[in-house]
């Protein structure tokens, strides 16, 4: 195995596309390196990209927040501004993991090891995050729910690296929260993950929401016709019970030692009511 | 396959070494540079015993290649006590009979610092989601906690004291 660390992405990309064998990006390495040691994969290439400038930065800028693919989940916690912007998505990345881990795993990573119970992805969708992604031929910026196709796949061509993931500018009176359930009360998969993010007009109505489901499917689901069960309610018991309903409805799960499917699908819609009724507090409405 | 030459700083003195790339750097301290006290549990991250600090940040040093840390300050056990003196910590597990086998406990002391480092006065809940990644076999947890709570509370009246002083 060979490892580099490149001082930028074009040169990561560029070493990644010459790769005859094996390539992969290493960010913190909390999925990757435990894949290598549990024998699943043998790289040939290790591109570290931590050494990329700006990699490690999270940027305040007109259009919302730029976090750089190697921002830690600890790095995360610790920024007031984007905590009080995306407050569900910085408890999201905050899950991933013990105190450890936190030090070193990434929304990126979260998002490009395409495991379909990814704490942070339902939190990133419902917040309508774009990556941007640099390959061999240039930039491109797509939705993060666009990334992962199935478990452990995803859209990336070969060479193709998340430099960063943009978190959308607040509107005034939103809000957004992230549950999981977990057998446990720390260190565990998600067997269900709800991720809801709503805006509310002065008399709190909801005019606009997301609602993204994880661990029900073999990818992270932005689900429509939850978020249409909010819009235009003040989310009383009936639009809760719509979105809930909704939410059951977009679940196609596996029946598993860790929760059967007819359990991930009641849990889905009692979460999804739970996740709302904080986004609805944090958006400033009752 | 060439070794790859690393500059670091470990526990404030500066060390260099040669590494395979796909080494741990857990694999590194213990076995080219005999610092033994983090151990290998698990090696894929669940078990905290292999627990070092890189640029004062807790993580798993089964889960980090050598290679990453050039340029980095480490932060292992071996850098805990101030020459015979032992760290709070350190002697608060012994008062408390914080341990039976010992293998957990240079991961729990580097974690159990790392915690109080942050969050001087953490309560018991904090106590116990901070020490999460780190497992024991043995003691059931409870003394653990204890010998963490009292060693942060020694600490902070040494810290009041010092400030009347000063
Ligand atoms: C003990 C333990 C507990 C865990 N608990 C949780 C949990 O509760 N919830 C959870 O969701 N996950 C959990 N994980 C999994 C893991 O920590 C997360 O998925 C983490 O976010 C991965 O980020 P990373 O930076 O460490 O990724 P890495 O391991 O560096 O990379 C992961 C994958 O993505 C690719 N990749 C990384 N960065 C990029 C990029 N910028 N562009 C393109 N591809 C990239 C890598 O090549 C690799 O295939 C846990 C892992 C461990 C070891
Ligand atoms: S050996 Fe590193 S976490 Fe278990
Ligand atoms: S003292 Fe034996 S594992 Fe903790």
């Amino acid at each position: 195995m060979r490892y580099e660390s490149p001082t930028s992405f074009k040169a990561a990309a560029e070493l990644l596309s010459k790769e005859k064998g094996q390539a992969f990006i290493l960010a913190g390495g909390t999925d990757l390196l435990v894949r290598m040691r549990t024998g699943f994969i043998e790289p040939d290439l290790v591109v570290d990209i931590k050494r990329i400038g700006g990699s490690r930065e999270i940027k305040k800028t007109e259009s919302g927040f730029k976090i750089g693919a190697a921002v830690s989940g600890a790095e995360l916690g610790e920024h007031k501004a984007l905590k009080k912007a995306w407050p569900g998505v910085v408890e999201a990345a905050n899950l991933i993991g013990s105190k450890q881990v936190q030090g070193r795993c990434t929304m990126a990573g979260n998002l490009c090891n395409a495991s379909p119970a990814a704490d942070s992805v339902p939190a990133l969708v419902a917040a309508g995050a774009k990556a941007v992604i640099v390959g061999p031929k240039g930039k491109r910026k797509v939705a993060v729910e666009e990334i992962p196709t199935g478990p452990g796949k995803t859209s990336l061509k070969k060479g193709e690296i998340v430099e960063s993931i943009i978190l959308p500018k607040r509107a005034p009176k939103s809000g957004d929260a992230y549950l999981r359930f977990i057998p446990r009360s720390e260190m565990d998969i998600a067997v269900v993950g709800v991720g809801v993010n709503v805006t509310l007009d002065a008399k709190g109505i909801v005019t606009k929401a997301r609602v993204a489901l994880g661990a029900v499917a073999p990818t992270v689901r932005l689900v429509p016709a939850a978020a249409k069960a909010l819009i235009g309610t003040k989310m009383e018991d009936a639009a809760l019970d719509k979105l809930a309903e909704a939410c059951a409805a977009a679940c196609s799960p596996i029946d598993d030692k860790r929760g059967t499917r007819e359990f991930r699908i009641k849990v889905a819609g009692v979460l999804a009511r739970r996740a709302a009724i904080i986004a609805r507090q944090r958006a400033g409405g009752k | 396959m060439s070794g790859i030459h690393v500059t670091t700083k470990i526990n404030g003195d500066e060390v260099q070494f040669v590494c395979e790339a796909d080494e741990s750097l857990l694999d590194v301290l213990r076995n080219r540079l005999g610092l033994t006290g983090a151990k290998e549990g698990c090696g894929t991250g669940d078990c905290g015993a292999c627990s070092v600090t890189v640029d004062g940040r807790l993580t798993c040093s089964c889960l980090v290649l050598g290679a990453e840390v050039d340029g980095h300050d480490i932060g292992t056990i071996e850098g805990m006590a101030m020459g015979d003196e032992l760290h709070p910590l350190q002697k608060k597990f012994i008062e408390h009979a914080a341990l039976q086998c010992g293998i957990c406990t240079p991961g729990f002391l580097v974690a159990a610092k790392a915690l109080l480092d942050h969050n001087p006065e953490p309560t018991e809940t904090e106590i116990r989601f901070g020490l999460a990644g780190n497992l024991c076999r043995c003691t059931g947890y409870d003394k653990i906690v204890r010998a963490v709570q009292a060693a942060a509370e020694e600490m902070n009246s040494a810290k009041k004291i010092q400030q009347k002083v000063a």
